[in-house]
């Protein structure tokens, strides 16, 4: 588990959490490989899990009637993948599926909860971080809905 | 030949020699124009041309590339208005073309660094002559990325030779898409997402941004974040441009004339007035 | 310093007709004072003053037969040198393709006579903007090149003049080729008479002058004493460029633009604002075009405008661009202030918006000191 506290230790998602904390993160988490096109979430699913993609790419979709599978953001290494883990009702809001070979550490969301409630410099350092990803991704998801690149003479025909 | 400069504010007659439709529908066009008598004025990769068409007016264009044999490529969009006409126009006509304009691109300053290419929409094509410099000059520079976001899988420009810098192993190349149907394999999400995926040496790196003004706002943050500095950002401006030559007076912004001092600044002489809005 | 008689201002008029030179000066034309040909002393405004406020310009009777006794009307010189419309281009297009043919440049010989010392500085700055920069404006360099330059010092200020705050004037001190200051002092009716340059010399010698006396001296220097102490306006120029982009975002141009008409005319009858636009209008086979310049307005909405909308579509920040080019990024660009104290663009704003005093409401409200402080 310590080589495991060190794979995450050089990510840039842990940079200031303290041996201790990555120790006690360690004993929670588990390596997990996904070959391309395999999900790793579900929508609807138990987020029973929170993910730091190390290599790879994963792509988040929701499924829209007609539609079909829309793809709404595309993450990569250094990425965490979901936050539905953090919040109740614990469920995937969207499909998570490998563009390629993935590895990812996973981390099992129930541990993880207990050890935020019971240490909780350690949930604050946790939850500080994820704030900065769903700030950075709600920052994001507002510019894709500004249509920047349409045409500024409005649709042509 | 007298040695009077050129008069800046007459055009020269270039003949259309093809013209390429690089979206679906004909919106975005690229022209190969080639000067009718006399010499190409050879722009740098960043400079811009006026081009003007008889009687329906002129546009400031940037150069889009430089063809093979003394001639010129301009990509434009139909917007409507001028752009719209030029939309109508074909190979064999001519058109006037005054310049080219304005300040270049630092591809000599980036030498011996990470080249960064922050590309939005429309905004790849007068990034595209740095990208031709760079690769034709690849050892003069470190490691090189071109980062470049558009509206949909549809809207991707320069199709073809996105593909050919994505096959090369000396260019990392990544273009995401703001919403894309089922059929789309590539990435989702604004271009901003690329620049915080990292992968250069944020001291040592040169990015040179070129899209709506409000990417670029956005693209800023993502650099300054990851530690690229100011005064290594440059940004391609726009504005309302009619003489090119700083007497017309409407590309002002703050103390600066887009059409001289720019287009290409560095950020760091934009950022006093870059949230200024209505500026 | 020399001195000639009233009369002999008639024979310099002549004697610069005869070398060739329209000669153009304030006459009285639909109750305003408006430049125009002059052909002798009896085409001047003889025996009217001005009377300038906020919105306000009326003639009035004076109690002399002054010649100059007024300051600037709603005219300047650069509609001469930088006509309102002119031909750039004209195009045609046969069977060989696409061809452009310079418009030929009209520079005749003209003389200013009866030009202000802000108007000399107001000359210089368009010199600045058209002639000093990486490309020439042909043609206003030939037309600039043309003229002959009688300058007439300001013997009283107008009620919006602020010539002394810009360092403007009164009293020109260069960039003439003769400078003239009026004096009616018992009875007599002359003018001191000054010059700036060989071609001033030249015409000079030829007129009948004497040399200055210390009392003519005297009074010459004090006739423009007396204007630089009748300001109507004033403006604190201390740092002025620092605190208008400072304060960008300053509560006071949403309260200026409130009032605003947008209706350019302080642009228009400013002497050293220089926005053009060209007009591009074919015939109707298609074959044939001409290109046009104009003078174009900051305030006009169009002006910013690019594909999908203008970027200054408010009346707040098109009313700030102005102010802020002529007073502050005017300096960044060609080194001076782009305002010469003439007072027109008070005079003739409809509604009276005052620069001097939108000025001065900023600096009484800096809101960097606020920031700082708060």
């Amino acid at each position: 588990m310590d080589d495991l506290a060190q794979v995450f230790a050089e990510e840039p998602f842990f940079s200031g959490f303290s041996d201790a904390q990555l120790r006690r993160l360690a004993g929670l988490a588990r390596p997990e490989v996904y070959q391309n096109g395999r999900y790793l979430i579900r929508q609807n699913g138990s987020a029973d899990r929170f993910m730091l993609i190390t290599t790879g790419h994963v792509v988040l979709k929701a499924f829209v009637p007609q539609r079909g599978m829309v793809p709404l953001e595309t993450l990569g290494p250094g990425d965490p993948l979901g936050w539905s883990w953090l919040a109740p009702p614990y469920k995937w809001h969207y499909d998570g599926r490998a563009l390629e070979r993935t590895e990812v550490i996973a981390f099992e969301a129930e541990g993880l909860r207990q050890a935020m409630e019971q240490d909780h410099e350690l949930g604050y350092r946790l939850q500080k971080r994820m704030i900065e990803v769903i700030a950075h991704r709600l920052q994001a998801a507002r510019l894709q809905s500004l249509d920047l690149y349409g045409n500024p003479a409005g649709d042509l025909p | 030949m007298s040695a009077r400069p050129r008069d800046p504010m007459l055009p020269r007659s270039y003949r259309i020699e093809s013209v390429e439709s690089e979206l679906p529908g004909g919106e975005v066009f690229s022209w190969t124009l080639r000067p009718r008598g006399g010499e190409l004025e050879v722009g740098q990769p960043g400079q811009f041309n006026m081009l003007y068409q008889l009687g329906i007016g002129e546009v400031p264009i940037s150069i889009s590339a430089l063809g093979e044999d003394g001639t010129l490529i301009h990509t434009i969009r139909d917007v409507g208005g001028v752009t719209r006409n030029m939309a109508a126009l074909s190979a064999g006509e001519e058109i006037g073309v005054r310049g080219p304009f304005g300040t270049a691109w630092p591809v000599a300053a980036a030498e011996g660094h990470d080249v960064l290419l922050v590309a939005g929409g429309i905004g790849l094509a007068p990034l595209r002559p740095v990208i031709h410099h760079v690769l034709a000059n690849r050892e003069r520079y470190r490691r090189i990325f071109l980062l470049y976001g558009t509206r949909q899988p549809a809207d991707i420009l320069f199709r073809k030779e996105l593909e050919r810098w994505r096959g090369r192993f000396d260019i990392d190349v990544a273009v995401t898409v703001d919403r894309a149907d089922a059929s789309w394999r590539g990435d989702v999400g604004v271009v901003t997402r690329l620049i915080e995926r990292g992968g250069f040496d944020p001291r040592n790196s040169i990015a040179m941004v070129c899209g709506p003004e409000v990417m670029m706002r956005f693209a800023v943050m993502s650099l300054e974040r990851r530690g690229v500095p100011a005064r290594q950002i440059y940004l391609s401006m726009e504005r309302n441009m009619q003489c090119a030559v700083g007497y017309c007076g409407h590309c002002q912004y703050g103390g600066h004339f887009i059409c001289k001092d720019g287009p290409v600044f560095p950020y760091d002489r934009l950022e006093p007035l870059f949230d200024v809005r209505e500026l | 310093m020399q001195v000639i008689e009233r009369e002999e201002l008639d024979r310099l008029i002549g004697l610069l007709a005869g070398d060739g030179y329209e000669v153009i000066g304030p006459t009285l034309r639909d109750d305003a004072i408006q430049y125009g040909p002059v052909r002798g002393i009896e085409d001047l405004p003889a025996g009217w003053t001005d009377e300038q406020d906020g919105g306000h310009y009326r003639l009035r009777r004076r109690d002399d037969r002054a010649l100059f006794g007024y300051v600037v009307g709603p005219q300047s010189w650069k509609q001469y040198l930088f006509p309102p419309s002119q031909t750039i281009f004209r195009a045609r297009r046969d069977a060989d393709g696409l061809h452009m043919e310079p418009a030929p440049v009209q520079a005749p010989k003209r003389a200013f006579l009866g030009m202000r010392a802000c108007e000399l500085h107001a000359l210089a700055i368009q010199d600045q903007v058209f002639t000093e920069g990486p490309y020439v404006d042909e043609p206003y360099e030939r037309r600039r090149g043309s003229i002959f330059r009688v300058a007439v010092n300001c013997g009283q200020a107008g009620g919006t003049c602020f010539c002394v705050s810009m360092e403007t004037g009164p009293r020109a001190d260069r960039g003439f080729d003769l400078a003239l200051t009026e004096i009616l002092e018992g009875g007599r009716h002359y003018f001191t008479l000054e010059v700036g340059s060989d071609a001033g010399q030249a015409v000079a010698d030829r007129l009948s002058a004497s040399q200055a006396g210390e009392d003519e001296h005297r009074a010459s220097m004090a006739a423009t004493e007396a204007a630089a102490a009748q300001m109507g306006r004033q403006l604190d120029t201390q740092d002025l460029p620092a605190l208008l982009m400072g304060n960008l975002e300053h509560p006071r141009w949403d309260e200026v633009a409130d009032r605003c008409l947008s209706c350019a005319n302080c642009t228009m009858v400013c002497p050293t604002c220089f926005c053009s636009s060209v007009h591009d209008s074919a015939d109707l086979a298609g074959s044939e075009a001409v290109r046009e310049r104009v003078w174009d307005s900051c305030f006009n909405q169009a002006f910013s405008y690019i594909a999908g909308g203008s970027i200054r579509s408010t009346p707040v920040s098109r009313y700030r661009q102005w102010m802020t080019h002529k007073l502050a990024t005017w300096h960044e660009q060609f080194g001076t202030s782009g305002c010469v104290g003439c007072g027109r663009c008070i005079t003739w704003c409809p509604v009276g918006i005052d620069i001097t005093e939108e000025a001065a409401a900023i600096r009484a409200t800096d809101q960097r000191r606020k920031r700082r402080d708060g």
